[in-house]
């Protein structure tokens, strides 16, 4: 019988429950993340716009750049300040 | 395993040597001297004598047996002595007997020892090691091929794998020096921890031998690094992958091609140490094409990528002495880009022509309205090399040459110039700009002698929002 070495480190990956969807926008604290990447911000722009006729208020961060991930600071802000979040993807 | 004091003799039956010494044995056993006789496979021989079995090649194994038969005096648990086959001088003094066989001719060499024949040599290696491996164990079944087991356990890049049999990673992991339970680095994207096994165990399915080791564990750590950002690489769905330059005497020493089809197929260590550091980022990493890898199109740099730099014949100084370590320090340069993009000047014979050829190209890398983001790493030919070195110019007259016809007239970049509704908002009209950010163009010399070529690796998104070169010593 041939015995073979795992050639992962045997990791597991775990299933984080995401938070229930919302049933309404109003009154809630959208956070809004540009990845800087080109016209993301535009996009953006326009859903804030709709996001706070709906009655929600916004709030809007950005990555220092699009090639890395985000900063762990700036996830934590964005999960203790925000009900929900939007990234944009540009391209 | 420690051997008995007094006289110690290995044999195994089936050596005709062996069979020669027995009369010679029971002399020394007649002496009175204490005699200890281990046989290899057959416990009944020699014939009427008492004898230790070792037929599973322990005792062989740790005493490292190469020959049978093998004499050995020990004292007080310490080897003093050892003669290997028959002389009768050789045994003479080992045992003391004076008159030892004298009906035997003066010599015969002996066998080879069970415990290095190369048919199970693999086996013991395994059986005996004291290298604790802790990767889990998979059992394959028994019709199971395990090249085809490799590829249903998605641990491939596409390509067939080496098995890696625990025999093949030990052997791996006599090219370092270090433990196998050391840790190296977290791997992106799932950062996860990876032990030297694991670079082994990669290195042997990539085709590697066990003297690449070295270049491979700098290779990984530096393309770990949070200046090389791997997983903002991996996770674009741009082109690049992570593209290894080898520098120093260790490139020749491990039969690296920095001459022709330097950056194509033929040379294993080319091949196979750039195709481990992709399994690691694969199978240590988790990283993977359609997953976290969104690349667009891709690249075939991306199953490996990894050349020496040619410095026997370059005018230039070694990459690796320009991102500043010591001349002829063995090191791997990490640079995020992908290649080869053809630059032809079959007609300049002076360096200011031929520098503009190569401006040229590197103008156009990725969009010739585009500027300052990318990286660029020119590979210069051999007979071009020979037009720069001819006329005196080293690596940092080109390259300032290059700073100064790369500086362009933003005017010509804006968005809608030329009919191309890419380029650079209107802001940054009526200035020069470089086309490579400060310290992102870099030269290099590869390639054989034919051809009035070089090249361009063109980049990634350059320097701290994306990828930084990284250059890191290799040590054993």
């Amino acid at each position: 019988m041939t015995v073979l070495l795992d050639p992962t480190m045997g990791t597991k990956t775990e299933a984080i429950e995401t938070v229930a969807r919302p049933t309404s926008i109003s009154g809630l604290t959208i956070g809004l993340l540009d990845i800087s990447k080109a016209r993301g911000a535009e996009f953006l722009d326009q859903l804030e716009t709709r996001l706070t006729a709906e009655g929600a208020s916004i709030k809007r961060f950005t990555k220092p750049t699009f090639a890395k991930p985000a900063p762990v600071d700036l996830r934590h802000e964005i999960a203790t300040s925000c009900d929900a979040v939007i990234e944009a993807l540009a391209d | 395993m420690s051997l008995p004091d007094g006289i110690v003799a290995v044999v195994k039956h089936d050596c005709p040597t062996c069979e020669l010494v027995v009369p010679a044995l029971a002399q020394i056993r007649e002496s009175g001297s204490p005699l200890t006789i281990y046989t290899q496979d057959d416990p009944d021989f020699p014939a009427g004598m008492a004898v230790v079995d070792d037929t599973n090649l322990d005792i062989s194994f740790h005493n490292d047996i190469e020959t049978v038969p093998t004499l050995i005096r020990v004292a007080d648990g310490v080897e003093v002595e050892r003669t290997v086959g028959w002389s009768r001088d050789g045994w003479r003094s080992v045992s003391g007997v004076s008159d030892i066989g004298a009906e035997l001719p003066e010599m015969r060499p002996g066998c080879g020892s069970l415990s290095v024949d190369p048919a199970i040599a693999n086996e013991l290696r395994v059986r005996f090691s004291s290298v604790p491996l802790q990767a889990r164990r998979v059992d394959l079944a028994t019709l199971e091929d395990p090249i085809e087991a490799a590829f249903d356990r998605g641990w491939s890049d596409g390509l067939p794998v080496v098995p890696p049999t625990e025999a093949r990673v030990l052997n791996m992991l006599d090219g370092t020096s270090r433990n196998p339970g050391d840790f190296v680095c977290d791997v992106p994207p799932d950062l996860a921890p990876l032990t030297v096994e694991h670079v082994a165990i990669n290195a042997v399915m990539a085709g590697c031998k066990p003297e690449y080791m070295p270049v491979l564990l700098a290779a990984v750590e530096a393309a770990c690094s949070d200046e090389f950002n791997m997983h903002g690489l991996l996770a674009t769905t741009y082109f690049s992958g992570p593209i290894i330059i080898v520098n120093g005497p260790i490139a020749k020493a491990i039969g690296m091609n920095s001459g022709g089809n330097a950056f194509g197929q033929g040379n294993r260590a080319n091949a196979t140490i750039g195709r481990a550091l992709q399994l690691i980022v694969r199978n240590v990493g988790g990283g993977r094409p359609g997953q976290v890898d969104m690349s667009m199109q891709g690249s075939p740099g991306k199953v490996g990528f990894c050349f020496a730099e040619n410095t026997d014949d370059s005018p230039f100084e070694a990459l690796a002495t320009t991102r500043g370590l010591a001349e002829g320090v063995n090191a791997v340069t990490l640079f995020a880009g992908q290649g080869p993009s053809p630059i032809i000047d079959q007609l300049s014979r002076d360096p200011e022509s031929l520098a503009k050829s190569f401006a040229g190209a590197l103008k156009a890398a990725g969009h010739h309205k585009l500027v300052i983001g990318f990286d660029a790493m020119l590979a210069v030919g051999m007979e071009h090399g020979r037009i720069f070195a001819e006329a005196g110019w080293d690596k940092a007259r080109l390259a300032a040459e290059l700073d100064q016809l790369l500086l362009l007239d933003s005017d010509e970049l804006i968005r809608g110039v030329g009919g191309i509704t890419e380029g650079l908002p209107e802001a940054f009209a009526g200035s020069q700009l470089p086309k490579y950010r400060a310290g992102g163009m870099n030269i290099i010399h590869v390639g054989g002698p034919a051809g009035l070529f070089s090249s361009l690796l063109t980049g990634w998104v350059g320097g701290a929002k994306g990828s930084e070169l990284v250059t890191k010593e290799i040590t054993p």
